[in-house]
């Protein structure tokens, strides 16, 4: 399942996206937990019993803004979280 | 077998009670009962346990032969004396496969939250997005809306059915739009154009969301604004789609599907 988490507004559309099928049996040791700055990942037992990662509810609504920091303008190059999560399940919209 | 899902979203409670039957080695789910309430009060579980108990009177049924009782919506996790719990995507994909096999791409528009769910026609949500944000693009801003027209929510969706004009509303919040709103009526805009200003902006921004998952014949829409009749006509036209599937029962949908992944995870 492809989940995607955030919203849109006046300004653009936030979204992160997990594809679970390949979080499932994560090959990089769920290093998007400790990646991200922010600590935004959290792990999750979804509907089918499996153990994957979702973004924390309360970072949800403002992804925008928590997201800052890590993009080009904060100074980084690529994606904390991206980079962390080599099998390549999480993806920014933005 | 009898099982119970239960939906506890934001401004209602639905309960659907299903039985199962073997009919030669193939299993069928039959709906026994079903119980929609507005909580009286902040205590969801209360909220729950008075519908649940209203939904087994109406069907003549008892608590005790109900084998197990899934709960899903936003307050899922208010009702204690649920047997476990599911999000609303798969609860959504699963009671829409029940209606429509054929479904791929279900659109759930409820009081608070709007959805987009592909499904892969076992019942199974493959992919989704929401809008955690705004409330621009669910029930609630339709509600707040017909109230600034005084209208009842009835009446304002059939009279955008009367109106042949595309006001384009720019405003991405409810507060901002209600402002809009009166604006209009200040100018004389008959109610009915600014009527289906209104739903168009809320379909657009479903349909937004939406085209984030894909758009896959068939299409489903679920949720308590199914009745509107205007916003499903926005809703077409915003996705450019001849047709949209709408169940009988489109508010129950996603108890529905709660009640029957409760009666697979029996056996």
């Amino acid at each position: 399942m492809i989940a995607n988490y955030g919203y849109k507004d006046g300004s653009g559309e936030y979204y992160i996206s997990i594809d679970t099928d390949k979080c499932i049996n994560c090959e990089a040791g769920r290093a998007c937990l400790t990646g991200c700055p922010k600590g935004m990942f959290e792990t999750m037992t979804d509907d089918y019993d499996d153990e994957v990662v979702q973004i924390k509810q309360n970072f949800r609504r403002s992804l925008a803004y928590d997201c800052a920091g890590c993009k080009p303008a904060g100074g980084y190059t690529s994606l904390p979280c991206t980079t962390a999560c080599t099998p390549g399940a999480v993806k920014h919209s933005w | 077998m009898i099982t119970a899902g239960i939906d506890m979203g934001s401004r209602t409670v639905k309960v659907v009670l299903v039985e199962e039957e073997n009919a030669g080695g193939k299993l069928n789910y039959v709906v026994k009962g079903k119980h929609l309430m507005f909580p009286g009060d902040l205590d969801g579980d209360a909220a729950a346990d008075k519908a649940f108990d209203e939904a087994l009177s109406s069907a003549g049924l008892d608590r005790a032969k109900v084998s197990a009782v899934f709960a899903t919506g936003a307050g899922r996790k208010m009702v204690n004396f649920a047997t476990d719990s599911v999000t609303e995507m798969s609860a959504g994909a699963k009671g829409v496969s029940w209606f429509f096999p054929t479904a791929r791409t279900i659109v759930d528009v409820g009081a608070e939250e709007g959805r987009g769910i592909k499904t892969d026609g076992t019942g199974k949500a493959t992919d989704f997005a929401g809008n955690e944000k705004c409330a621009a693009g669910a029930g609630s801003f339709a509600e707040a809306m017909s109230r600034a027209l005084q209208l009842s929510l009835k009446e304002f969706g059939d009279a955008s059915l009367r109106s042949d004009k595309s006001i384009p509303m720019n405003a991405q919040c409810t507060v901002f739009a209600e402002s809009e709103v009166v604006s209009l009526i200040h100018s004389s805009t008959p109610k009915e154009d600014i009527a289906k200003a209104v739903l168009d902006a809320v379909a657009s921004r479903v349909c937004a969301m939406v085209r984030r998952v894909g758009i896959d014949n068939d299409v489903v829409l679920i949720g308590g604004m199914v009745h509107n009749a205007g916003f499903v006509s926005s809703l077409k036209a915003a996705m450019d789609l001849q047709e949209v599937k709408l169940p009988d029962m489109p508010e129950f949908v996603s108890a529905l599907g709660c009640a029957l992944l409760a009666a697979e995870r029996q056996h």
